[in-house]
């Protein structure tokens, strides 16, 4: 018996490590980050498009900017192709069929960041060169790569969000009358809603979080993009671009810089996280 | 006009099976593309050799090392942690105050940029604790990232095993511990393993945070304080810096049937487990 107190002892504190190194992680970026963002009056780090960190400005507005068209780019795609995929997958494909795609689609989250990025570059890229005009590392190369790269994520939980619909919903749907389409909307899409709208967000998370395959397809010049075909640079990318070579108050800036993407990233997973408790919750009064 | 229903739901439905037919075939495109221009230039040379003038010629033998040595030492440290934590949420507890704090641990962790992780690993694992750019350095950082993965897969896969099996073990005088090892885990070891195959797959095809953590030497690392660049890495680098086209084809090649592979395995240990435990 004394055996069995020391091993559930041991776990206890196992268990604590994924927490324990969260703590690490914010500690730390926030430790490294914070000075700058501080000395510098957080207003002119934030609103300031002036990036020059020879000169000694750092201001990552244009970077704040670059990160949200891109991932509101990856959104509409991701999502339009994601949930269309969920819906054909849960309420249309027969379920050999779908047994197959599921699987091809979680396999597509597996293929490395890189090789997305190094396609958009060598397929994508030209092509928007060529029919739509600029220089095609753009807003709109990073967005469709970005589209692609969340789909599986997309798919995935609205997949299962769908899949918790009881069937009477269904079943009491097609009995009167309704088509399928009807009741995929009606019904079916209304019941999941908050699964997908975590799908959604955990989706964003990954786009904004994203940053090799960014920095390859999205051209990476610090200036404010003025359509969706001028190059962009995102938060991310600033830091991986910069990080090799910066030193001193260049590289604190790089920390902030990445702050700043820790706490939109915390707030996002905590939408997510406080919208699939409440989809849980849902699924638990049925 | 108001259209019929029945028109409506033809439209719609030829428009969803489209979608999901280009999204399909965009997958097969990237593969079949990468894998065309690469197989041909993969031979046992560019295999077994060391790069040379920068990995323009030669080979990726040091790289397929420092992959293997990175995501394997990765996923050696993490499982044991994933897998204790899983044991104690499902085993060894109930539900409440500190069971919460550690799946929001877990959670939030699953959720944060691998370019934060890079970061944090490169103050923490490289500076302060003194490893520098290494080995050690990128799999200490990467054993956070695949935390949480082996975490969910693991509980999920100990939440399957029937209740009966657990109370057939007490039954016949078997301590917790006992229970556990013998009867829960043995029964979810198909579906633990899943967890840690796919983890293993995400390892190698990280990127920014071993750039930031594990450096991108060419040579063949020493001992694990060593610096050394993964294959994922040095795609990067042949093909963003313009070095060599074929190879990084070649090298897109080698990663893409590693993971096709490894998904392939976890796919089927899946498979299995799903038949043993229903």
């Amino acid at each position: 018996m004394k055996k069995d107190k020391i091993i559930a002892a041991i776990l206890t504190v196992t268990a604590l490590s994924a927490i324990s190194g969260l703590a690490l992680i914010t500690i730390f970026i926030f430790r490294e980050g914070m000075p700058i963002i501080l000395r510098t009056g957080g207003g002119e780090f934030f609103l300031s498009a002036d990036w020059r960190p020879r000169d000694g400005s750092f201001g990552i507005f244009s970077m704040i900017i670059g990160s949200l068209a891109v991932t509101a780019g990856a959104m509409v795609i991701g999502m339009i192709f994601g949930l269309g995929l969920a819906i054909v997958l849960t309420q249309f494909a027969p379920p050999s069929l779908a047994a197959v795609l599921k699987p091809v689609v979680e396999l597509l989250a597996g293929i490395p960041s890189v090789v997305y990025g190094f396609m958009g570059v060598v397929t994508l890229v030209p092509l928007i060169r060529n029919r739509l005009g600029g220089p095609g590392l753009s807003v709109l190369a990073a967005s469709i790569v970005l589209g692609i790269m969340v789909l599986p994520t997309v798919t995935s939980i609205s997949v299962d969000a769908l899949q918790a619909v009881p069937r009477s919903f269904w079943e009491g749907s097609i009995a009167l009358g309704a088509t399928r389409w009807q009741t995929t909307r009606m019904v079916m899409l209304k019941a999941a809603r908050s699964g997908i709208v975590a799908a959604a967000i955990l989706g964003m998370g990954r786009a904004v979080g994203e940053t090799m395959a960014v920095i390859m397809v999205a051209g990476n010049s610090i200036e404010i993009p003025g359509s969706i075909l001028a190059p962009t640079r995102t938060l991310t990318s600033n830091i991986a671009l910069e990080m090799g070579y910066a030193s001193g108050a260049h590289r604190e800036a790089l920390f902030a810089t990445g702050v700043t993407l820790f706490v939109i990233i915390m707030i996002l997973n905590c939408v997510a996280l406080s919208v699939s408790r409440r989809s849980a919750r849902e699924r638990s009064f049925r | 006009m108001r259209l019929h229903p029945a028109t409506t739901e033809r439209a719609v439905v030829t428009l969803l099976w489209a979608m999901a037919g280009i999204t399909i075939c965009a997958l097969a495109f990237i593969i079949i593309f990468i894998l065309a221009h690469g197989l041909p230039h993969i031979s046992r040379e560019f295999l077994a050799d060391s790069p040379r003038s920068m990995g323009r010629e030669g080979g990726i033998f040091p790289m397929i090392v420092g992959s293997a040595l990175v995501a394997g030492l990765a996923v050696l440290i993490a499982a044991p942690i994933g897998v204790a934590t899983a044991i104690y949420l499902t085993e060894y507890t109930r539900e409440g105050r500190l069971t919460a704090v550690i799946r929001f641990g877990a959670d939030c962790l699953a959720g944060i940029p691998s370019i934060i992780f890079g970061l944090f690993g490169f103050v923490f694992f490289a500076i302060v604790l003194g490893m520098g750019l290494s080995v050690i350095s990128g799999a200490l950082t990467l054993t956070l990232m695949v935390l949480p993965t082996i975490i969910r897969t693991s509980e999920e896969a100990i939440r399957a095993v029937p209740q009966a099996y657990r109370e057939v073990s007490y039954g016949v005088g078997s301590t917790r511990w006992q229970m556990v090892t013998r009867v829960v885990l043995r029964s979810a070891l198909p579906g633990i393993g899943t967890g840690i195959i796919l983890s293993l797959g995400r390892s190698i095809s990280e990127t920014a945070a071993v750039m930031l953590t594990a450096g991108s030497a060419l040579r063949m690392p020493q001992s694990l304080l060593d610096s050394s660049r993964t294959l994922a890495l040095h795609f990067y680098i042949l093909s963003r810096e313009g070095i060599s086209m074929t190879n990084a084809y070649a090298t897109a090649s080698v990663l893409i049937i590693a993971i096709l592979a490894l998904n392939l395995f976890a796919y089927w240990l899946m498979s299995r487990f799903v038949a043993r435990v229903r």
